[in-house]
């Protein structure tokens, strides 16, 4: 009895191996993104081709807003649905510290730039958190009507606060994050002193004091799409939002609409892959960033949507619009003509004093 | 015709009613163009003078009408082009008819005799107070729907719109829908999602009802009221729950569950509308086909379901309204695989405001009143069975 068991057990594995070598990656996945346009640069650069290569079946979810809860109840309910999740650094950063999202090696995981720099190299600074392979860089930043602005456009992220050469509506993002700052620099603090003044109670009112002479004025958006609509309206004269929607506001829609680069805040996308995937399923979402992250694959999103590559390796390839057929270096948040004047989201800053912050900042906006 | 002899009014009452009628549009149309008080002032100021000038014009009420149309019409197209004439000649229209209607006593003519002024008053001011609501009600969905025809890609009427100018118009937003293939997947997904969830909660509702409604079936209130929860509890804590329970037996993110937390919201739907039809279904009948020699089932089918059908169907078709509106309890229990259209247009809400929302909105609509007038007609249908039926 034993014995055929056995014998009927070997058998099973001796047929089922060349199966089990050709299942060893998952032939479905589910890759998760934001949706809109950022998500069709990604199917157009990424996921069209890999799945013609591969043959997988790919499924794109659109729920990167709501990501950190969503991984926490699938952990949580022992069902993770996701192989691959598009997030910003910050989301990558608490789901590390976390536990939700498996840390990945660079240099063993991904491809080395085409002159032989490892992956490490090639992204540099960028690499923020030890789950997280950046993709690209975009930033937040200000768009204004041309036809409302008069003759003199603004040109500096002071204009926001001046309600006298600027009257009107501006769009705010509905968070304490970049909007602090902004108000500090235009209240006399050094682009240097910044956090230093935000730490500090004072520092903290200072801002909420600046942001107070134009929150008449304000509209306070919460979804990216909002300030463009509002734009497009002309219910607002000038708002913040991501530089890729302005972008197509301008270049897409052809909207009266120009870009105010002056200060703006650079942040980073891209992928992670949860933690407690099958070996099957680890071994396709990893098999799928090795593809999307090479050099030519970044260089090649840019093609659909005006967001800087995260490789130093891919800023030269980066060539034109897939359909304007306009050139799209002059268009990304790192062009030198653009970053004149940039900050960096200060990913450790915010992850000490968001809490705190967001909490005095929803109280000042309920007064 | 007249029900009550009528006499001509004082030219002070006139324009002291119209300047009241024509502060009310004054304020709409002032707020619109930044001043609700100077718009208020300039109105009743406006329809008051007419008023008052109106009335002691009775005689040449036809001409008059004919002339204040003509000249809102144009003061219309100096002001704002087409449409402004359009408006302004609508809005002649109805200043010319009103404030003769007031000047003859027109507003008294088809009512009894032997009500008070408060009375008339008040007949009118009904109709106007429910007029406002239904404005208030339909004014969301009418907006949306000429903005599903916008060129442009955003929730804006464009000056193109706004001149009837064909260019401000296509239908690239419909065509975006029938061709992406993101709003595809979704709308397939819901047409397999809803039948099938509309099948299940029909059966299990319909036996439910029936079996509740036999006074020999014990605790049948705490039963009922157990199978009617979906439709008490919110949403976000059925959609939670069903979430960690789907999860644990492997449900969650399949066809089978989306379709299985669908049925359970719809039940309570079929439960309630099967019970009310119940109600006037006389079991006589049953015992009668019982005598005659017909088994429960057949009896069941040939005897009780033709009479309940219109309320298994009108059931049937909240149940399907239900599972092809709904939204949060797909969010928590479906995965990308089973994007629904309410998914797909939440999603799209919240990333890209598209007017391809809009025209799905708008085809949403017209599905929603083609499956609502079949549920009226088939009430109808089901009161006059009703009333021929023995009880």
């Amino acid at each position: 009895m034993k014995l055929r068991n056995l014998t009927a057990l070997a058998a099973t594995t001796a047929l089922c191996a060349p199966l089990a070598f050709a299942a060893d990656m998952a032939d479905e996945m589910t890759i998760v993104s934001w949706g809109g346009a950022y998500s069709n640069s990604q199917i157009k650069a990424y996921s069209e081709p890999y799945a013609e290569k591969t043959g997988v079946t790919i499924i794109n979810d659109e729920s990167s807003a709501e990501a950190v809860a969503k991984l926490r109840a699938m952990n949580e309910a022992g069902n993770v649905t996701w192989d691959v999740v598009d997030v910003v650094a910050a989301d990558a950063m608490r789901l590390c510290d976390e536990g939700l999202a498996m840390e990945i090696d660079p240099d063993e995981h991904l491809a080395a730039a085409p002159d032989g720099t490892s992956a490490e190299d090639d992204f540099g600074d960028l690499l923020v958190s030890d789950c997280f392979i950046p993709q690209i860089v975009y930033s937040t930043t200000f768009g204004y009507r041309t036809d409302l602005v008069g003759d003199t456009p603004p040109s500096k992220i002071c204009d926001v606060f001046d309600l006298e050469a600027y009257p009107g509506k501006r769009a705010l993002e509905k968070r304490p994050i970049n909007n602090m700052e902004w108000a500090l620099l235009c209240d006399g603090v050094a682009k240097e002193d910044v956090y230093d003044v935000l730490e500090t109670e004072e520092g903290q009112e200072q801002a909420l004091a600046k942001l107070d002479t134009i929150k008449d004025s304000v509209i306070w958006w919460s979804a990216g799409a909002d300030t463009p609509q509002l734009l497009a309206d002309g219910e607002v004269v000038m708002g913040s939002t991501y530089n890729g929607r302005l972008f197509s506001v301008i270049e897409e829609q052809k909207q009266p609409v120009a870009m105010l680069w002056d200060a703006q805040v650079f942040d980073l996308d891209g992928w992670i892959i949860p933690a407690g995937l099958s070996d099957e399923r680890k071994a396709r979402a990893l098999d799928y960033i090795y593809f999307a992250t090479d050099t030519q694959r970044l260089a090649d999103q840019a093609k659909y949507i005006s967001y800087g590559p995260a490789r130093a390796s891919s800023a030269p390839l980066v060539g034109q619009h897939a359909e304007l057929g306009i050139d799209m270096a002059p268009h990304m948040p790192t062009d030198p003509n653009n970053a004149q004047n940039t900050f960096l989201y200060n990913y450790e800053f915010w992850a000490d004093y968001r809490d705190d912050i967001d909490a005095k900042f929803q109280a000042w906006l309920a007064k | 015709m007249a029900l009550t002899p009528v006499e001509n009014q004082t030219p002070a009452f006139t324009a002291s009613v119209a300047a009241g009628a024509g502060a009310l549009f004054g304020l709409f149309v002032g707020t619109a163009q930044g001043s609700g008080l100077l718009g208020l002032l300039a109105g009743a100021v406006l329809l008051g003078a007419m008023g008052f000038v109106f009335t002691g014009l009775i005689a040449q009420a036809r001409l008059i009408r004919l002339a204040t149309v003509v000249v809102f019409a144009l003061a219309g197209l100096a002001f704002g082009g087409l449409p402004a004439l359009v408006l302004g000649a609508l809005f002649g229209l109805f200043a010319g008819w009103f404030i003769f209607w007031l000047a003859t006593s027109g507003y008294r003519k088809h009512l009894v005799p032997y009500l008070t002024p408060g009375q008339v008053l008040w007949h009118y001011g009904f109709r106007v107070i429910c007029g406002a609501i239904f404005v208030f009600l339909i004014t969301p969905i009418l907006v949306v729907m000429p903005l599903s025809f916008n060129a442009e890609d955003f929730f804006t009427f464009t000056p193109e719109m706004l001149r009837f100018d064909p260019a401000g118009y296509s239908l690239k937003h419909y065509r975006d829908f029938l061709t992406n293939e993101g709003w595809q997947q979704a709308l397939w997904n819901s047409l397999r999602i809803a039948p099938m969830a509309t099948v299940l909660s029909v059966g299990f509702g319909t036996l439910a009802a029936i079996g509740l409604s036999q006074p020999h079936v014990p605790f049948r209130r705490a039963i009922m009221a157990v199978l009617i929860s979906p439709m008490i509890v919110p949403l976000i804590i059925s959609a939670a729950g069903m979430y960690f329970f789907y999860s644990r037996i492997g449900l969650q993110g399949t066809y089978l569950g989306v379709v299985l937390a669908h049925a359970a919201l719809g039940i309570p739907f079929v439960i309630i509308t099967v019970t009310a039809t119940l109600v006037g279904f006389d079991h006589s009948l049953t015992r009668a086909a019982a005598n005659m020699g017909a088994g429960p089932i057949t009896t069941f089918f040939r005897v009780q379901m033709p009479l309940i059908l219109p309320g298994v169907i009108s059931g049937g078709l909240f149940a399907f309204i239900t599972s092809f509106d709904e939204v949060v309890v797909v969010l928590f229990v479906g995965s990308a695989g089973q994007k629904t259209l309410p998914w797909q247009m939440f999603i799209g809400l919240r990333e890209q405001i598209s007017p391809t929302i809009l025209a799905v909105a708008t085809i949403l609509v017209g599905i929603s009143i083609c499956l609502l007038t079949t549920v009226e007609l088939l009430r109808r249908r089901s009161e006059r069975l009703r009333g021929m039926s023995p009880s």
